[in-house]
């Protein structure tokens, strides 16, 4: 189960891949959210790439794996992952956020690119995911269903709506990874809204909850099997991240949370990548 | 059917039915003819009559508890898997706490949610302004790809229940708790979309919806005997409106009347004002609540002093025949 060395270093790279196409991407559109999904790119590469079913030859299969990204800003980094996987045309990834893209500023549904669903305003993601976990059950479907979260989104009420049901039918077939990065637009979610431990709120409402570091790919890796083996429980995987990973000048800068980076930051930020992925 | 075709009528004098109770009978019709229905609730279903489903068919009924945002959102996910899910609580709740749920997670993605909302407008009655839902239609007919019905009576709800359920898409139908009276035989016709024609006049024509057909029956009985002839229409359709049936009205009547169950802001009364502003202004009264909230009585006490029952539509339809040229 666990990553071969080589496999490691290879979701490194595509890691890598992502963190740069997400700075293209928002660097081309001159606005949009680069912050949060630098921090999610490496538990996203891991989810994608080693666990979510979700491919060219498998898109339009009803029972395959579904994900929704409720915390939808972050959406430069899922249509990356969606390009890595060939299901978006790469040429499109620069259109992002541009009039008649349909890669939206925050996600659309479109089932030829393998977006699952709209998002956008926070909180609404973890009913819906819930609701599709139900439907793959009741037609008998193998099928994982998988939801991005973040610490500030678990501000929202309808997240604990949707976890008291979510365990209550117990969906052992819904896995919500939640991005805890301590930053949400105003400042340090600790300042503006403390939404404490997260873990022991979901294990408190039922489900099977654990803490990992969100950029360690074997710890995530581990968190998805073990979610993935649970039956009757959903699963949270609490992520800790730093919010800009990657980038020196936006890591844990909560104003990173939704600025472009003019052409200077811009070629910085890709210079330091390119060391990283040379490393 | 052409606007000159009256739609059948129910004779007799057949017992009042709420439209909720026809509703939880669709929904256990449509269970045994579809495998992909799926019905949900938030803890009112034995008031919405979403009870006999679940009791019909545990497998595909969900009851989420005090948590309508959370139904509306299970609701589409379910959906967004291919199922037909009809999501049902107070039209308050609904309607009201789920506004947001229902704009982005059903009409943005074009989900097949069918919201089926009970307890609307003043004849919830005793319960108080709290629980009267007089804004829905509002709230529901400015969302895109949202198809609004208010359906007349039981026979129509049902009809309206089974359109919903044929139609892709998300559709807001809205219902009563109290009985009311019968107004269509069990041969009419619903179609999404066309109004219903039911008395024809020529002096006036009063646009109603709800429960407020069967008043508007009665007040043009009224008229009637001052010799006043008011045409009367059922727009159980808001969205889509029945364009044509609204400037037949306004061309061979020359002045038009709506009456609903709801704030004049926002409502029938406004859907009918647009189709006639854009296209054959006209002399155009409406009766509904304006500015106000509902109290707590009996839906007799509030239809009469609001001015939605009979008699107060039969007022508002002589004030608005002194405008007429």
């Amino acid at each position: 189960m666990a990553l071969s060395s080589e496999r490691r270093s290879e979701l490194q790279g595509i890691a890598t891949q992502v963190r740069r196409d997400i700075l293209t991407m928002v660097h081309a559109a001159g606005c949009g959210h680069p912050g949060g999904p630098l921090g999610m790119a490496d538990f996203m590469t891991v989810l994608f790439c080693e666990h979510l079913r979700l491919d060219p030859t498998c898109l339009h299969a009803p029972d395959r794996d579904r994900f929704i990204l409720s915390n939808g800003h972050t959406c430069a980094g899922y249509y990356s992952l969606l390009a890595i996987k060939g299901i978006i045309p790469r040429e499109e990834l620069v259109r992002f956020r541009k009039f008649g893209s349909p890669l939206q500023g925050h996600p659309h549904r479109n089932p030829d690119l393998g977006i699952d669903f709209s998002t956008g305003s926070l909180g609404n993601g973890v009913s819906v995911a819930t609701g599709m976990a139900i439907a793959a059950r009741a037609n008998g479907w193998d099928s994982q269903i998988y939801c991005t979260s973040s610490d500030g989104e678990s501000e929202e009420g309808q997240i604990w709506e949707a976890a008291t049901s979510a365990a209550h039918y117990g969906v052992g077939n819904l896995t919500v990874l939640v991005d805890f990065n301590d930053v949400q637009i105003d400042g340090h979610m600790h300042d503006v809204m403390n939404v404490r431990d997260l873990a022991q709120k979901y294990e408190a409402f039922g489900w099977h909850a654990v803490r990992i570091d969100g950029h360690d790919l074997d710890a995530v890796d581990d968190a998805l099997h073990e979610a993935k083996a649970e039956r009757y429980r959903p699963s949270a995987i609490i992520c800790r991240t730093v919010i800009g990973k990657g980038v020196s000048f936006m890591e844990d800068q909560p104003g990173w949370h939704g600025v472009a980076p003019n052409d200077e930051q811009y070629a910085q930020a890709m210079a330091e990548l390119g060391e990283t992925a040379a490393s | 059917m052409t606007p000159s075709a009256l739609a059948p009528l129910a004779t007799g004098q057949p017992n009042p039915v709420a439209t909720r109770n026809a509703y939880g009978d669709a929904l256990v019709e449509l269970g045994g003819e579809r495998d992909d229905i799926f019905v949900l609730d938030a803890d009112l279903s034995g008031s919405t009559k979403t009870k006999a489903f679940g009791q019909a068919y545990p497998d595909r009924f969900l009851n989420l508890g005090v948590a309508e945002a959370n139904m509306i959102g299970t609701a589409a996910g379910l959906a967004a898997q291919g199922k037909t899910v009809f999501a049902s609580s107070f039209a308050m709740f609904a309607a009201g706490k789920a506004w947001e749920q229902i704009r982005q997670s059903v009409c943005v993605p074009e989900l097949s949610v069918k919201v089926c909302a009970t307890h609307a407008g003043l004849t919830v009655g005793e319960d108080g302004k709290s629980h009267q839902m007089l804004e829905d239609i509002t709230l529901m007919r400015v969302l895109p790809k949202m198809r609004v019905l208010v359906p007349a009576d039981a026979v129509e709800a049902r009809l309206a229940i089974r359109a919903a359920a044929a139609t892709p898409g998300p559709f807001y139908v809205r219902l009563s708790r109290a009985a009311t009276p019968v107004v269509l035989s069990e041969d009419y016709e619903f179609v999404l979309g066309r109004g219903a024609l039911l008395r024809e006049g020529k002096d006036l024509a009063i646009i109603a919806c709800g429960v407020e057909v069967a008043q508007a029956l009665a007040a043009a009985t009224r008229l009637a005997a001052d010799g006043i002839e008011a045409r009367v229409i059922n727009m159980a359709s808001i969205d889509p409106i029945d364009a044509e049936m609204i400037l037949d009205a306004a061309a061979e009547c020359g002045a038009i009347l709506t009456a609903e169950e709801h704030q004049i802001r926002g409502g029938l009364g406004d859907a009918v004002a647009q189709v006639l502003a854009r296209n054959l202004p006209c002399p155009l009264e409406m009766v509904g609540l304006d500015d106000s909230f509902g109290q707590s009585g009996t839906a007799e006490e509030l239809l009469a002093f609001y001015g939605l029952d009979a008699t107060g539509i039969a007022a508002r339809a002589r004030d608005l025949l002194q405008r007429k040229a």
